[in-house]
């Protein structure tokens, strides 16, 4: 079973959908036995980092999903979930779980293309992903895919080493970053058409 | 970097896909589902769906399309048209959609806006504008306004001053439709996008007046546009959308591939 946790951070549906899409069984929870109970999980989520953080603490969250990391349980953030596991975001002055340290940083207003051009901020939509390395769940990943990213800030991990893969938009930026067993991505897998729906198989899969 | 969007958008009157020239004459073309699927699976970055269902106790309908459509296709979709509260915006996400689309009901009352933004994200939140050519006045400083109902009553509001009221309220994407171009197939309007693109910093899809690939390249380099709606000339299959993308690759825009 593969928990994806609800804690009022946006509407989890299409995450769940694509995963029974995939043909694996999942439920949207918030309740701490079932996470418990999990084999894998899912820490999607849009929003706003501090209400998203106060959320976590008052359902209890945020100690299940340090404990999971711990025992080593495959995990997966998306998106505003990829934030809340840094150690500290920028959005509304947030320290978060902290389980890869680094900082969430905001785009800055004045972000340009090569050509001088202003970049609109959020990023909203399709753009590529170098990896940094190899990782199992980017296995078939082509360099031309491209993936859903509606976002205005950033993870910036305190050791490059937690760098996966990074994206391109006015900076260099990480896009996925990882950790012994958890592994999180800025844009919206489940959203990225068959791309995504491949790396999050790869996901479904994956024994760390 | 990022890329062009290319986003086909599909009219729904009571569960069936419609285009309308200028609002006027819709014909049936299909079901909304197979129709999205299809555009899925041939490189869409994105879809629209219109609700010109006028009867509001058919509404449900929609939701109903919304969640069938999200089970089949697997990137973001927006749903708009009869929006009016916060409530219909809420059922709509619910149901699958990543994004709702509000137009004439956000003029009436601005803070659907910042209301939308707050109880979803602003990512979720579409202004739909449909604008008219007035020429400049002192009501109307842009020289375009503001209009409803399909373009048959001016609402005295003008365009640009709209599009950055709405932006500080929360709207987190634009989809700007010019009235005159709308049904023409004679390309976009071009002066109306890039006024608006660049001076508000949210993404602005540009609509009406597409007909063949250059108009996109047209809206997508010198009118700024982040993404561009299309409708007839690829309902018809006149156009295809790996067809367009080819296109606009060769003229040296960055577009989404490979899908």
């Amino acid at each position: 079973m593969i928990a994806i946790i609800d804690y009022d951070a946006g509407n989890l549906a299409s995450v769940a959908r694509a995963v029974s899409h995939l043909g694996y069984a999942n439920v949207i929870t918030r309740n701490v036995e079932e996470i418990r109970s999990a084999g894998r999980i899912i820490f999607p989520g849009v929003g706003a980092a501090g209400s998203a953080m106060t959320s976590l603490k008052r359902l209890g969250i945020d100690a299940v999903l340090h404990e999971a990391f711990n025992q080593g349980k495959p995990m997966l953030g998306i998106c505003l979930g990829t934030q809340i596991i840094m150690g500290y975001s920028e959005e509304n002055q947030t320290p978060c779980l902290g389980i890869i340290p680094g900082i969430v940083r905001a785009f800055s207003p004045d972000l340009r293309d090569s050509d001088g051009i202003r970049l609109k901020i959020p990023q909203m939509g399709w753009n590529r992903v170098q990896p940094v390395k190899e990782h199992p769940v980017l296995a078939g990943l082509k360099e031309t895919d491209e993936f859903y990213f509606v976002h205005g800030f950033y993870p910036e991990p305190a050791h490059s080493d937690h760098i996966v893969g990074t994206t391109h938009y006015g900076i260099q930026f990480a896009s996925i970053v990882g950790y012994r067993n958890i592994l999180a991505t800025q844009f919206h897998l489940e959203k990225s058409g068959k791309p995504g729906l491949a790396l999050l198989n790869n996901f479904c899969q994956w024994m760390p | 970097m990022l890329s062009k969007r290319i986003i086909p958008c599909l009219d729904v009157r009571e569960g069936r896909t419609t285009k309308g020239i200028q609002f006027k004459d819709n014909v049936d073309i299909g079901d909304p589902v197979e129709m999205a699927r299809f555009y899925y699976e041939n490189g869409a970055d994105e879809i629209v769906f219109y609700d010109i269902t006028a009867s509001s106790d058919k509404r449900d309908i929609m939701i109903d399309v919304v969640r069938r459509v999200a089970e089949t296709i697997f990137i973001p979709f927006s749903v708009g048209g009869g929006i009016r509260t916060v409530e219909d915006m809420r059922k709509v996400l619910l149901a699958g959609a990543e994004k709702v689309s509000i137009n004439s009901a956000a003029i009436l009352n601005p803070d659907l806006i910042s209301q939308g933004a707050k109880a979803f994200g602003n990512q979720c939140v579409v202004l739909g504008m449909d604008v008219k050519f007035t020429g400049k006045s002192r009501s109307i400083p842009s020289g375009y306004e503001m209009v409803i109902n399909g373009g048959r009553k001016s609402m005295g509001i003008d365009a640009l001053e709209w599009a950055q009221k709405a932006e500080s309220l929360g709207a987190g994407e634009i989809c700007l439709n010019s009235i005159d171009a709308d049904g023409t197939q004679n390309g976009y309007e071009i002066v109306l996008t890039d006024l608006i693109s660049s001076q508000v910093s949210i993404p602005v899809i540009a609509s009406g007046g597409a007909g063949k690939p250059e108009h996109l390249l047209d809206v997508l380099t010198r009118g700024r546009a982040d993404a561009a709606l299309i409708a007839s000339m690829v309902h018809y299959g006149t156009y295809s959308i790996p067809e367009i993308k080819s296109f606009l690759h060769a003229g040296g825009v960055k577009v989404r591939g490979t899908w």
